[in-house]
């Protein structure tokens, strides 16, 4: 068993945690007080193939692994939450069920758009009334001979006013339930496809994240990903993989609060001392380095099922429901850690703490992600 | 266009700690990198690629393990990388180690050399020089820019001091470049992808043709007497005072340290 990162991997985290130092950090405070969207951020990415790293090359992709996907939404989480969604949502949620379920024609059609960053991605499950529920879809496509007609609404829907590509879940056949939901390929453009309401958030306030409305919206018959009344099988296959990017996500808000909180209690002086000299800070910032360190390779190992074809699917749970569960501690204690300075936009671990809340709710909650293992374990 | 950009693997470190028995420096422990000026030198040479098409080479000298430098030369751009690595250039100074790298140029065919202007653990800033003498080549040092013209001559810009020369060179030459002039890019995903599939040549001394005598450490006529950290002085306090303040300042400042 070998724990260490790959001579590939090696590079590539060099590479990646560079970029993230000098071309994300910096705006990190701006994106999140102005909530926007950090689209040259984007382009950058694009342009050193980060938006396609796990894409085969005939793809447009940079032919890397899931593992090096993953490792770069640590490091660029590390220091914006935010950058760090808007990689793992194009990748895991849009690049990923293309790749796993389109045509060829599909995946030529798509893939080189996206993975060279050209084009950015998302994906619409959640609803009003289908949050954990995901089944209860309420939004229809009906088929009209030459095309399908989707009409609904989706909410909290990661990318959406900046993407171009997004992947919709409707119901085609309410009889058959879950079976009866089947998963579309949707154009940025497509008569009667619009974004509505920007939501404000806590936290990750440069990701856009808003409404879907689809009004008679016309989709032409190819763009139907998979089978038909294979949609909610495709949603939670994907949400699976996306789950490893969330876990990351959280792992790197955590490792980002670490490495702020050791810098900082190694500065701050109180009582004669620096506060990280007290057993008190040592003792917590031990056991929380420990968790994140098991975080760290719950991610990796479910990072490296993905990517041998070994089924993950409880261990993205696990590592999920970990690492978030972990980011949370972790953020809440470095503020602590800071004091009254915590409480501020002076300190990144205020802005960390917000961010750190949506990876135990999106791509399913934790209460899910108990739900998913348990089911694993009991089947 | 033929493009050769030495590069060098250094410790990745400004706290440089020195044996203090040896005098040499504690390379364990501290992660090494690409020369910042070398790698300013590769980015010239990709910029040039870029702009007017070149097949750019990375030669280095030293140990097998130099080989992770060479692979991040092909992950932002490099065409081939030759790692020139013998036991015989062992305790080469600058002297030798230029000779053996003039030694493999020589048995390469290329238009233009680009060196850093100097490594971070040596700071010497002659292995450069050297290989252009050796190699009887004209040589712009300290350039900050460089660009073809279309007569087919290099213009080059060298930084001194307090100023900049603007310098055309005409046929093969040698160039040693600033870091901070040429901000170098970063890897490529498919490019770090491909690093390692790819093929770093080793040569051995056998491959270059030499004399003896002015390989490795006979060859090298530089001796190192002693190294030893610089002790560095606190910041000093600047206060903004008259005259008759300054002298009660002073006073009360040597009576605090006991000094009178």
């Amino acid at each position: 068993m070998d724990f260490s990162y790959s001579k590939t991997e090696q590079l590539f985290l060099q590479m990646i945690r560079s970029f993230a130092e000098n071309e994300v950090k910096p705006l990190a405070a701006e994106v999140d007080e102005q909530e926007r969207f950090p689209m040259e951020t984007v382009e950058k990415m694009g342009k050193l193939g980060l938006m396609g790293i796990p894409i085969p090359k005939q793809y447009g992709g940079a032919g890397g692994t899931v593992q090096m996907y993953i490792m770069a939404v640590e490091e660029l989480s590390r220091v914006c939450a935010t950058t760090g969604v808007v990689l793992s949502a194009h990748t895991s949620l849009c690049m990923a069920p293309i790749l796993e379920n389109g045509t060829e024609e599909q995946k030529m059609k798509y893939l080189p758009k996206l993975a060279s960053g050209e084009w950015i991605g998302a994906f619409g499950l959640t609803e009003p009334n289908a949050g954990t529920d995901a089944a209860m879809q309420q939004t229809t496509a009906v088929d009209a001979g030459d095309k399908w007609i989707l009409n609904g609404t989706k909410i909290f829907i990661t990318n959406a006013s900046y993407a171009n590509v997004f992947i919709v879940m409707a119901m085609t056949d309410k009889s058959k339930g879950t079976k009866g939901i089947s998963a579309f390929i949707v154009e940025k453009g497509m008569p009667g496809f619009s974004i509505g309401k920007k939501e404000l958030k806590m936290g990750i306030r440069g990701s856009a994240t808003c409404e879907l409305i689809f009004e008679n919206c016309e989709v032409p018959k190819e763009n139907l990903l998979g089978q038909l009344g294979k949609g909610f099988s495709i949603a939670m296959k994907t949400l699976d993989g996306g789950r490893i990017g969330i876990a990351s996500q959280a792992l790197g808000i955590a490792q980002g609060a670490m490495d702020e909180t050791v810098k900082y209690t190694k500065e701050r002086k109180q009582f004669g001392k620096a506060i990280a000299q007290f057993q008190n800070t040592q003792f917590q910032m031990a056991d929380l380095k420990t968790k994140v360190e098991a975080a760290r390779f719950l991610v990796r190992s479910a990072a490296w099922k993905k990517d041998n074809g070994i089924p993950y699917s409880a261990d993205a749970a696990m590592a999920k429901l970990f690492a978030a569960e972990t980011a949370m501690e972790v953020t809440t204690k470095a503020v602590q850690f800071h004091g009254g300075y915590g409480y501020t936009r002076e300190y990144p671990v205020e802005r960390m703490m917000r961010d750190a809340k949506i990876t135990e709710i999106y791509e399913g909650t934790s209460e899910v992600q108990r739900m998913v293992i348990a089911g694993h374990l009991f089947k | 266009m033929n493009i050769i950009v030495c590069i060098k693997q250094v410790p990745d470190t400004t706290e440089i700690k020195i044996d203090p028995v040896k005098g040499t420096l504690i390379r364990e422990g501290v992660p090494s990198i690409m020369n910042p000026d070398d790698k300013g030198g590769l980015e010239l040479a990709l910029r040039l690629k870029d702009q007017f098409g070149a097949k750019v080479t990375v030669i280095s000298m030293g140990p097998p393990q130099a080989d992770v430098i060479m692979r991040e030369a092909f992950a932002m751009g490099a065409d081939r990388a030759i790692l020139l690595s013998d036991r015989k250039f062992a305790g080469s100074d600058t002297l030798a180690t230029s000779y053996a790298i003039a030694g493999l140029c020589r048995s390469l065919d290329y238009d233009l050399i680009i060196a850093g202007r100097q490594a971070i653990d040596g700071d010497t800033a002659q292995v450069g020089p050297e290989m252009a003498e050796h190699l009887g080549l004209p040589q712009v040092t300290y350039v900050c820019d460089a660009k073809l013209l279309p007569n087919g001559n290099l213009q080059v810009h060298k930084e001194n001091e307090d100023s900049v020369q603007v310098l055309e060179v005409e046929g093969k030459c040698l160039l040693t470049v600033l870091a901070s002039a040429f901000e170098p890019r970063y890897m490529t995903v498919s490019g770090i992808v491909e690093a390692y599939n790819r093929e770093v040549e080793v040569w051995g001394a056998d491959k270059i043709d030499y004399d003896e005598t002015k390989l490795g450490l006979s060859g090298s006529p530089t001796k190192v007497f002693q190294s030893f950290p610089k002790a560095m002085k606190a910041p000093g306090e600047v206060h903004e005072v008259s005259e008759e303040e300054a002298v009660e300042l002073i006073v009360n400042k040597l009576k605090e340290k006991h000094i009178i």
